[in-house]
């Protein structure tokens, strides 16, 4: 049994059918990285991971436990597994504490005073206690993100899921949002990042997937797809990205 | 390729300004009108006090005052003259930065003129048709007396318009919120209920208030349902506009709430808050943070509309006036009440601008 087991998953806009039969298993303390082109669904795949979207068929489980499908607790299922997302959607109208404590103490019904001692340790640790008590549009676009991802860390989830979270930053602020990833991925977070950023993803991932017609289209260890891709698609992505200067 | 020098060089003239010249001695012959006008009027004014007797200093005194001021537009007409006539001779000179200047400084002096001109012929036109057929209009309206001795009565009656107005601007703003939610509830169990607050807010759209204060003020006690009977009628009124205004606050409300992004719903569901804790902690204090100004819009409508529940007998301040207009042959009691609206509402108008500057200003600097 895998930590998280994606079984011929499919999902429909209308007429759209977006996914196609997604089959991806993620073993804990990995961190996968979903590439491929504009629109295959890598946005659409995060969402469904986090019950955001319904899917038409196929299922998902996580330690084994359904996670799809009628009757499943999604309150309870979004407890378990985050979602971050690429325009960082944070809470215009609270402050950084407030965005931070607001699940915790609703939804864990933690006490207020433990929920802020613990937003401000993880403030502390990504260097923005002194801004516990500024709003979200006081902040950099680096800032934000990495508040947003504080904010789901803060419900300690056992899955986090990144939804292109560098890709609205400006390229210098890239970095700080990075890093705070390599220290995750290094103390063991599960996680699964759609993304662009491919040196990254070479560097930290412990799979890759290239996504591809709602499927994924080709996976395996970050050398074998950017070193040694086996198909022609995945090689022809790959070659656009290395155009653009990317890799 | 084209080639580099195919296109000739464009060269372009300098455009000499117009003095205004013409404009500014227009300017100065309607100011001059003008102070002969007001002459005029006011002269009106003393014949019309000399044939009734009234006698007094002071109005004397207003009357010359009023005479004199509009010698006032006097000195932006002939400084706009002035900044004209330099403007003739820097073009004269072809100075043409300097007559820019000059030309656009004369300008600003007549328009200057020809606003403030504009405002007191209006003014002028006013106190003609107050006075006019011995101040029928003052007196019919204006009557000092009888708004001095009925402006107590008048004032307690306001009080039940306020006080009606209090009740009814809190449960609709309550209400129009209920019912807002209900009729933006997912899934299909909710139908019905959706069905029921969009058909509830489509009549109450489309009833007048006054038609809903007669059915509710006069029908619910006539039901002789105890409860109702035993209301009293300016509850009765507090719920006729609930109900109407609910319907109206439910509309702007629903229009705040769906202005908010979807991802702000991702985002709170995500991080596992229910639908009504989303609702309550996110979606609707940034919705209501937008549409204050029309729901203080709608309460300004609803504050007017407290005056109709004189159909249902409730002595309000208009209903008090109309039982003194009809004892006096006056209106001037009205007059009182149609200054006591006026005092209330302009600094709530007033409010509901300065806020919508607050949320342009902020919009401006990309928040
Ligand atoms: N809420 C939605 N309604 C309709 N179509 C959608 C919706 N979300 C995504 N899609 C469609 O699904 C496809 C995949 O989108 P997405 O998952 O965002 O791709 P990616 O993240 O890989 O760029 C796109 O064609 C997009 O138009
Ligand atoms: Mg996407």
């Amino acid at each position: 049994m895998s930590f998280l087991e994606i079984r011929n998953v499919h999902k429909r806009f209308g007429a759209n059918e977006v996914l196609r039969g997604i089959n991806l298993t993620v073993e804990e303390h990995q961190v996968v990285c979903l590439i491929g082109p504009s629109g295959c669904g890598k946005s659409t795949l995060l969402r469904c991971i986090n019950g955001l979207e319904e899917i038409q068929a196929g299922e998902i489980r996580l330690h084994g436990d359904r996670i799809t499908g009628p009757g499943v607790d999604l309150n309870a299922l979004r407890r378990d597994v985050g979602i971050v997302f690429q325009s960082f959607n944070l809470f215009p109208h609270m402050t950084v504490l407030q965005n931070i404590t607001l699940a915790p103490t609703q939804v864990l019904r933690m006490p207020e005073a433990e929920a802020q001692a613990k937003a401000l340790a993880l403030l502390k640790r990504i260097g923005l206690e002194h801004k516990a008590q500024a709003y979200p549009d006081q902040l950099s676009g680096g800032q934000q993100q990495r508040v947003a991802i504080v904010r789901a860390l803060a419900m300690e989830p056992m899955l986090l899921l990144l939804d292109e979270i560098t890709s609205a930053l400006d390229p210098e602020l890239v970095s700080e949002v990075l890093n705070l990833l390599r220290e995750l991925a290094r103390e063991g977070m599960t996680m699964i990042l759609a993304t662009h950023e491919m040196g990254f993803a070479r560097e930290v991932a412990s799979k890759v997937c290239f996504m591809y017609g709602g499927v994924v289209h080709e996976e395996g260890p970050p050398e074998q797809i950017f070193s040694n891709p086996q198909h022609e698609r995945t090689q022809q992505f790959l070659s656009s990205i290395i155009e653009a200067g990317r890799l | 390729m084209t080639e580099p020098n195919s296109k000739a060089l464009r060269r372009r003239q300098p455009i000499p300004p117009k003095d205004g010249l013409g404009f500014a001695l227009l300017a100065l012959i309607l100011a001059v009108a003008l102070w002969l006008a007001t002459g005029w009027v006011m002269w009106l004014v003393k014949q019309t006090m000399t044939t009734n007797g009234f006698q007094a200093f002071w109005a004397d005194a207003l009357l010359v005052l009023f005479t004199l001021l509009p010698a006032g537009l006097l000195w932006p007409a002939v400084r706009g003259l002035g900044q004209a006539r330099l403007a003739r001779q820097a073009l004269q000179s072809e100075n043409l930065i300097a007559a820019r200047v000059h030309s656009a400084e004369a300008h600003t002096w007549a328009w200057f003129t020809l606003g403030y001109a504009g405002a007191l012929i209006l003014f002028l036109l006013f106190v003609l048709f107050f006075i006019a057929n011995n101040v029928a209009v003052g007196r019919t309206f204006f009557q000092l007396e009888l708004i001095r001795d009925s402006f107590g009565l008048i004032l307690q009656a306001f009080w039940v318009n306020v006080v009606i107005f209090l009740f009814a601007g809190f449960f609709s703003l309550i209400w129009g919120l209920v019912v807002a939610i209900a009729k933006l509830l997912p899934g299909k169990p909710a139908q019905p209920i959706r069905f029921i607050a969009t058909f509830y807010t489509d009549a109450f759209l489309s009833l007048p208030s006054i038609i809903v204060i007669y059915l509710i003020g006069f029908g619910l006690p006539l039901t002789g349902i105890g409860f109702f009977r035993n209301l009293p009628l300016e509850a009765l009124a507090v719920l006729a506009l609930t109900l109407t205004y609910g319907a109206y606050m439910a509309e702007v409300y629903r229009a705040g709430l769906e202005s908010i992004h979807p991802s702000q719903w991702a985002a709170a569901r995500s991080l596992g808050l229910s639908y009504g804790q989303t609702l309550r902690f996110v979606v609707v204090p940034q919705a209501v943070r937008r549409i204050i100004p029309p729901l203080l819009n709608n309460l300004i409508g609803m504050q007017k509309d407290t005056a109709l529940v004189n159909v249902v007998g409730v002595i309000d301040a208009f209903n008090q006036a109309r039982i003194i207009a009809s004892n006096d042959f006056n209106l001037s009691a009205v007059t009182t009440v149609a200054i006591l609206f006026i005092l209330i509402t302009i600094p709530q108008t007033r409010l509901v601008d300065r806020l919508v500057e607050r949320d342009r200003a902020r919009f401006r600097q990309g928040s």
